[in-house]
């Protein structure tokens, strides 16, 4: 059995202007070692999916009663979504999965030196001494690479780099060797040339620490660099997803397609940007049937609006929901 | 070159005071550091760099937007011809017309107690460009039809609409008073891919109906490499390179341009490898390197490039790069 598996997530959010769906029946799997990329514009509904690994999502979130998310720990097998008590929840936050978020300063403590952060929560999570504990994240702190470790311990977030957070982050992420790294947009906020550092050094631990990493980002690129698989949501659902290399290369949903058709290029100046007509719907305004149709260049006139596309098998482990595309990857 | 700039700048710099320190004495932050460019009619210049770069100020500079510490701006439209940094009050409300902003965060921009209309005739109340209200109605409607706004939507509050509508909205009013020159700083960032390519087409496609000389800031390289004609490559507050995009992009010749360029994400997940990849971070603006600026990261960089500051050099026709090396 792979380390995490998701099974018909549906997560709907009860607001004052009625129930929101965020997302609809999502399922996938992530293997230890692996590096799952899940790429999709704004309220697509992947921070979302992401946050309900630990169950971070708000109070009025209300999962579909056939959800289930189970994560695969050497002697049991927890069922992340049936843990009720902040003593069992541990397990997966910080436990087990760790997560580092767009917006480093945002993430620390302001008041609290680096170090301090670090230590509470080996502290909570281990049964390091606190002395062990500072050993460790000094240790961190030197593998991804920020000098004098010593002095980074003592200082707050506030006297570090943009890059130099995101790394300090990273540190204490994985501080607790977790099994799954979620990582949500990490480098959106940073420069390309830091970006790219953070990128390699990413790359890095995957190989040394072994764990799975469910990378989160709107930007095709990066998932290029750094996932071995891809899985493309839009409005909540997952349209296509496959290995990085046959998903960038020979995309089969037009939504894939609409993507990189978008991404201005670099190796082809000349060739016009082709943007995806029309806007995102609002999740107040969820089209019927499948999701993208109102957007659609290949949109089928009676099909796409009234019933669901499942699963169509395009490719080894490539899956795709459309109707135009039959059973080659083709388009109709 | 034949044709008359539009915008020349003379060794421009910008300097902000960092207030009173235990020092004693005032600490400035040069924000552009002796920056000497010029800018066609009708061009679509880029301005690229990371931040802290500086391309901000300068294009904020242009725009009088920000006070100028010496040095010299000069617009010339062939109509009229300003020094930007000693406008009197009644120059600097003309030159206001036909100088224009469009933000980068299309949600921060945008009243939301004020109906689109409003919004997009403002610059034209305030300005005294029309008459009464019929023809302000009028201009507004033209240029909310350009920008490919639906009418309807004229009458509705900011909140209705999303990201890639709002920066429409935030286009039609820099532009409803005929401007000559418009900066847009980071327009497309806090977009998404999808309505990204669409702005920039618009942007593009407006540029060539209305005829107005853009300069367009942007840190993400592969964006302005498509829109642009002409790009200046900005760090620490000083240009180390400009050039034709195609020329650019094909041989660029700074250190630092090379490495921004290879530091771009690939879309092929196996061309990874070749990238040369830079070392460190800009360091603090308040405390810049000594001789050329970017030698802290330069992954060729000698003894010299410690010590003198590189001289502005023409390499080919129109190619510009300050480094020693090339």
């Amino acid at each position: 059995m792979s380390l995490l598996s998701v099974e018909n997530l549906y997560l709907q959010f009860d607001t004052d202007e009625g129930r929101i769906t965020a997302v609809d029946d999502v399922s996938f799997e992530l293997n230890e070692g692996e590096v799952l990329g899940l790429v999709g514009e704004s309220g697509s509904g992947k921070s979302v999916t992401a946050k309900s690994l630990m169950q971070l999502n708000p109070s009025n979130s209300v999962y579909g009663s056939g959800s289930k998310i189970n994560l695969d720990l050497e002697n049991n097998v927890v069922d992340v979504l049936s843990l009720k008590k902040a003593r069992e929840l541990e397990i997966v936050r910080g436990g087990a999965i760790s997560m580092i978020f767009q917006e480093p300063m945002a993430s620390f403590a302001p008041a609290i030196t680096i170090g301090n952060q670090m230590v509470e929560q080996l502290i909570i999570h281990t049964s390091l001494s606190k002395k062990g504990a500072a050993e460790l994240s000094v240790e961190m702190l030197e593998r991804v690479g920020i000098n004098e470790p010593h002095k980074r311990f003592f200082q707050y977030a506030f006297e570090l780099s943009g890059g130099m957070r995101q790394r300090a982050m990273i540190a204490m992420a994985l501080s607790t060797k977790p099994k799954l790294l979620i990582a949500d947009e990490p480098t959106t906020a940073l420069d390309v040339t830091i970006q790219a550092q953070v990128l390699d050094l990413m790359k890095d631990l995957v190989k040394e620490f072994g764990m799975a990493i469910l990378f989160i980002t709107h930007d095709l690129g990066v998932i290029a660099q750094v996932a071995d698989r891809v899985a493309v949501m839009y409005l909540g659902r997952i349209v296509e997803s496959g290995p990085v290399r046959e998903v960038l290369h020979s995309p089969s949903h037009p939504y894939t397609k609409g993507l990189l058709n978008a991404l201005p290029k670099l190796d082809a100046l000349d060739e016009p940007l082709t943007p995806i007509p029309g806007d995102i719907p609002s999740p107040l305004e969820r089209p019927p049937g499948c999701v993208f149709h109102t957007r659609c260049p290949e949109v089928l006139a009676d099909r796409c609006n009234s019933s669901v596309p499942q699963h169509t098998n395009v490719g080894q482990d490539h899956f795709t929901s459309c109707f135009v595309v039959d059973s080659t990857g083709k388009s109709a | 070159m034949t044709e008359k700039p539009l915008i020349k700048i003379n060794k421009l710099n910008v300097e902000f005071p960092l207030g009173r320190t235990l020092f004693g004495k005032t600490p400035m932050l040069r924000a552009v550091n002796d920056v000497s460019l010029e800018i066609l009619p009708g061009q679509f210049y880029g301005l690229v760099g990371e931040s802290g770069s500086g391309k901000t100020t300068l294009g904020r500079a242009i725009l009088r937007a920000v006070p100028i510490s010496s040095g010299e701006i000069t617009f010339d439209d062939g109509e009229v011809n300003y020094d930007v940094g000693n406008l009197g009050k009644k120059e600097l409300k003309n030159y206001r017309k036909l100088a224009q902003l469009i933000f980068q965060d299309p949600y921060a921009a945008l009243s939301p107690r004020m109906t689109v209309r409003d919004i997009i005739a403002e610059p034209l109340e305030v300005m005294g460009l029309t008459q009464n209200r019929e023809e302000t109605d009028a201009r507004v409607r033209e240029i909310a039809t350009k920008c490919r706004l639906n009418l309807e939507h004229l009458r509705r509050f900011p909140h209705a609409f999303s990201g890639g509508q709002r920066q429409r909205i935030s286009i039609a009013r820099a532009l409803v008073c005929n401007p000559k020159f418009v900066v847009a700083d980071e327009s497309v960032a806090a977009l998404d891919v999808s309505i990204q390519a669409d702005i920039l087409n618009l942007l593009k496609s407006l540029q060539k109906q209305l005829g107005f000389t853009f300069l367009f800031i942007s840190h993400d390289l592969s964006v302005v490499a498509h829109i642009c004609d002409n790009v200046a490559v900005m760090y620490l507050g000083t240009l180390v390179e400009t050039a034709p995009t195609k020329k650019l992009f094909s041989n660029p010749s700074h250190p630092y341009t090379k490495a921004l360029l290879s530091s771009i994400p690939s879309l092929d997940p196996d061309e990874s490898k070749k990238a040369q990849k830079l070392e460190g971070e800009i360091p603090s603006p308040t405390n810049p390197p000594p001789g050329c600026k970017f030698h802290t990261r330069c992954p060729v960089a000698e003894d010299r490039c410690r010590k003198e500051v590189p001289q502005w050099r023409e390499l080919s026709a129109d190619h510009y790069a300050a480094c020693h090396l090339v």
